[in-house]
């Protein structure tokens, strides 16, 4: 029979478990390079407090839960597109797929009119409105933009991969015993999730 | 036969999923709440508590740790704990100057 050669062959090709492996490793790099960002909010945020505080009521509260349940539901939504794919519902783990993008890309359009919001009240990073502020509510800011605007990069980089895998499962690379690469994807994109559950009480809460 | 094992632990539930979920928007509506109340000092703590809490079940549940091998969990806290040495000999520096 032939199932003997194949099963040989997957198990020269194939270590899911070291694969999944390698994705959690890639993650702790990107948890040093969050976690740095956290380490200098924290010196600041102690250094101070007050201006901080101020700075944090500029935030719009609302926007920012509404954003934090928008990327709660994507984390949903690619969670059970793996549970889909598991169960051999290709077309569901699709269409799964593509609502996180979906979402994905709407958390992205909120930051985008949030962010706008910010200019056109003449704060971005070297502006003269922000400059006359005090030093603590400068950094405020600007540790604001660069930590959300590294974070966005990450979510566009998200909305990549998933892309590339709701190809793969159109394609059936991705299969209901073969989904590592979705898996790896998933984690992925919970990491961006876990990241932007500590960005939001730091910058929207702390009034 | 069956080789790949993993595969098989998992219930392929989508119940639980949708639970996680459910208690994570819950804990973001408390947070919110929370955070318009005065309670002074205890704001910010309150809020990472909660954030830690939420991370937590992301962890465990959506990144299937709870299912991993005891392997991916020992990994996970060996990271955490050096980024939380980060924190403490950071502030222990930071605060005596």
């Amino acid at each position: 029979m032939s199932t003997n050669e194949s099963t040989l062959v997957e198990h020269v090709h194939r270590d899911d478990v070291g694969s999944r492996m390698g994705m959690w490793l890639f993650l702790f790099t990107e948890l040093l390079l969050f976690g740095g960002m956290f380490l200098l909010y924290s010196v600041y945020k102690f250094q101070y407090p007050d201006e901080f505080f101020l700075a944090a009521k500029e935030l719009n509260t609302i926007m920012g839960a509404f954003n934090t349940a928008v990327l709660l539901t994507s984390s949903l939504t690619m969670a059970l597109s793996i549970v889909a794919i598991q169960r051999n519902q290709k077309v569901l783990s699709m269409l799964l797929q593509m609502v996180t993008i979906f979402l994905a890309l709407f958390f992205l359009v909120n930051k985008y009119f949030e962010w706008s919001a910010k200019f056109s009240h003449g704060i971005y990073p070297g502006s003269e409105e922000l400059l006359s502020k005090s030093s603590g509510e400068i950094l405020f800011f600007g540790l604001y933009y660069v930590m959300t605007g590294l974070h966005g990069i990450h979510v566009l980089v998200g909305i990549f991969l998933i892309a590339v895998m709701t190809r793969m499962t159109r394609m059936g690379k991705i299969t209901h015993d073969n989904y590592v690469r979705l898996e790896n994807t998933g984690l992925y994109w919970h990491l961006v999730d876990i990241i932007w559950i500590f960005l939001f009480p730091l910058f929207y809460l702390i009034t | 036969m069956e080789k790949h094992d993993y595969y098989h632990e998992h219930s392929h539930s989508y119940g639980i999923y949708i639970l996680v979920w459910l208690a994570l928007m819950a804990l973001t509506a408390i947070t919110v709440a929370v955070a318009g109340m005065d309670i002074g000092k205890f704001t910010v703590a309150t809020a990472l508590i909660i954030a830690s809490f939420k991370a937590y079940l992301v962890l465990t549940i959506f990144m299937h740790l709870r299912s991993e091998t005891k392997t991916f969990l020992i990994f996970v806290i060996v990271a955490l704990l050096f980024l939380g040495i980060s924190f403490v000999l950071l502030f222990s520096d930071y605060s005596f100057q």
